[in-house]
Parts: structure tokens; C-alpha cells; sequence
């Protein structure tokens, strides 16, 4: 019959199928869209970790472009970013304020200590409330923020050398021009 | 013995949910707000250990955004308003059961719609069927005389039914 070719479709239906499984193996479901991409940064008044009398807030940073890195001395991968961290803030490419998140504001300073500090102010998250406003799910996180106070970026995860140069860097550079 | 074996595992896994429920219960003593937060808590979900919700899950986070859930209650916001500040943070994805719109209507009626083409190819394919006996030509007298002693001759290798399976 010439219905044959009707035959067919289960066959397609499997590679169809296979293709989603294949591009899904690649994903990582851990990498959730920010919902707050677009948004203006949540406000925050914390005590920075290394004058605690001083009070950090979203606000100081208005009128320039601002990375809010989400960090904590117990995250493991925080430390494989914190190099690259360090290095770029040699650059001043860039204010890095680094949101202590849950943390002991004694192991917070050892970690800085020993490892080097990027941050330009380090306000501390000491139950998580900020973070929760920021939808932090898991340390790291960065969040890139416009000279209005909009969030434009949001990295999952630790923040690679390919990351920084091939992502990060060239939306700081446009939204330093804008 | 491996019937008990399995009896003895799913009685540990239920009595371990039991116990990270119990994780769960608010700590004001109000019973409504306790299970309106319970209720809540087991339709977000946590987003550390992507398919537990907030009530079971031992993470930080959940058992912080259950503080969160517990505080608003106590603050007097509806359920809506809980959900809302939950999905404004997190997205849909903190929900366990996303809700209708154009980029999840799909989810919601695709069951429906392969159920719907799946019959709709069965109707097709059964009427295909019937359309080609239909479609063979009747025997004439002779053929039809000729059929029936192929079919009898056809059993005459098994007499009176032996040797049949």
C-alpha cells in the first residue's frame, strides 16, 4: 500500500525524542533562569564583614556598574573562582562588592586572609535573608548590576577564566558604555 | 524472605519522610497557621535538591525559606502573597505545579493531545482495516468451492484433531 510510509513515524518519533534527550544531557538543570534578570537589584543595608560598624547598602553603588558576588567560606567551588576573582580585581576593571553569604564572619576573614580579597565592601548575609531576596539557591553566584541598579546578568556557579573573558568582560565593557 | 526484605524498606522509607516532615512543623503554636505553612511548604519546592519540596528537604535554604514561609503567615500574608513572593525570587520553578500560561500550556494539554492523537490514529488505522476487506472482491460460487475444500484439506493432516496444539 502507499500508506507505508506511514511506518515511518514511530522511527521519527524515537529520533525526535532522542535529539531533546541528547541537547538535555548537555544541560545542567541546576542553571535556573534568574527571574530577576531585568529587575532592579533588591535593596540590602548589612554590616560589612571587615568594619562591622559600617553599614554596606544596594545603594552605594549606584551611578556604576557593580558585580555582587555571593560567596561563603564553607562553598567549595567558591574557591576555584576566588583566584580568578582576585586577579580580575587587580584590573579595576570593576567594583566587586562580595555578599558574604551564611557565614562565621571569623572564618569569612581567615578565608579572605589567606586567599586574597577582590571585594570592594563585604556585607554580610549572616541568615540568608538578602540572599533569599536575590534567589540565591547555592554560593556562587554573581549578579552584574547596571549604573541604574538593574540586574543584567546573573552567573550560576563558579565564575571561570572562560566566563569572565568570554562573557562577563564584554557585558561590563557595553554596560560601562551605555 | 525478600517479601518481608521489601516490607521492612518501605517502612523505613515511609517513617523517614515522617521524619524530615516533622522537620517542617512550625514553631508557633497557632494549629491553623502550622498547617497552612505545612501546606505551603509542600508546594515549593527547594531549590538546592531539585525534586524535594521545602518541607522534605533538610537543606539550608529550605529550611530558611520555610522560616521565611512561617514568618509571613505570622505577619498575616494570604497564600497568594506567599507564592508570589517565592515565584518573584525564584521563578515558577520553585512550584511544584507550575501554573497555566503560553510557555507551560504545552505541559498541561500535552498529555491530552497525545491521547487524542493516539486515538484518532487508532480510529484511522482500525477503519483502514475494515475498508480493505471491504475493498476484496466476493467470491464467485466456484471460488468459494474451491476455498472451502483448501480449507478442509488443510486440516486433513491432523485427523480427528490430534497432534493439534
Amino acid at each position: 500500500m502507499n500508506k507505508r510510509w506511514l511506518l515511518l513515524i514511530p522511527l521519527v518519533v524515537f529520533f525526535v525524542l532522542l535529539g531533546f534527550f541528547l541537547v538535555g544531557l548537555d544541560r545542567d538543570p541546576r542553571e535556573l533562569p534568574s527571574t530577576l534578570i531585568g529587575k532592579p537589584a533588591p535593596a540590602f543595608t548589612l554590616p560589612d564583614l571587615n568594619a562591622p560598624e559600617k553599614m554596606v547598602s544596594a545603594q552605594d553603588f549606584h551611578g556604576q556598574v557593580w558585580l555582587l558576588n555571593v560567596w561563603a567560606s564553607w562553598c567549595v567551588s567558591c574557591r576555584a573562582e576566588h583566584a580568578v576573582l582576585v586577579e580580575f580585581a587587580k584590573t579595576n576593571e570593576v567594583t566587586i562588592v562580595g555578599l558574604n553569604y551564611k557565614d562565621k564572619p571569623t572564618d569569612a576573614k581567615t578565608w579572605l586572609r589567606q586567599y586574597g580579597n577582590p571585594y570592594a565592601a563585604s556585607p554580610m548575609d549572616s541568615d540568608g535573608r538578602v540572599g533569599i531576596d536575590y534567589g540565591v539557591y547555592g554560593a556562587p553566584e554573581t549578579f552584574l548590576i547596571d549604573k541604574n541598579g538593574v540586574i543584567q546578568y546573573k552567573q550560576i556557579g563558579p565564575i571561570s577564566e572562560e566566563a569572565l573573558s568570554e562573557t562577563l568582560i564584554p557585558k561590563i565593557r557595553e554596560l560601562k558604555q551605555r | 524472605m525478600k517479601r518481608i526484605f521489601l516490607a521492612c524498606v518501605m517502612g523505613l522509607c515511609c517513617w523517614s519522610g515522617m521524619a524530615l516532615a516533622d522537620n517542617a512543623v512550625p514553631t508557633d503554636t497557632d494549629p491553623v497557621a502550622q498547617k497552612r505553612a505545612m501546606a505551603l511548604a509542600a508546594k515549593l519546592r527547594c531549590l538546592v535538591c531539585q525534586n524535594q519540596s521545602i518541607a522534605d528537604s533538610e537543606a539550608d535554604l529550605a529550611s530558611d525559606l520555610r522560616r521565611q514561609v512561617r514568618e509571613q503567615i505570622a505577619a498575616g500574608k494570604t497564600d497568594e502573597q506567599i507564592i508570589k513572593f517565592m515565584t518573584d525570587r525564584y521563578g515558577d520553578f520553585v512550584l511544584y505545579e507550575p501554573p497555566v500560561k503560553a510557555t507551560t500550556v504545552l505541559l498541561w494539554i500535552g498529555p491530552l493531545l497525545l491521547l487524542v492523537a493516539g486515538a484518532t490514529g487508532m480510529v484511522f488505522l482500525l477503519r483502514g482495516r475494515g475498508k480493505e476487506q471491504e475493498g476484496v472482491p466476493a467470491l464467485t460460487p466456484d471460488e468459494q468451492a474451491r476455498a472451502e475444500a483448501l480449507l478442509e484439506g488443510r486440516t486433513l493432516p491432523f485427523p480427528s484433531g490430534k497432534g493439534r496444539k
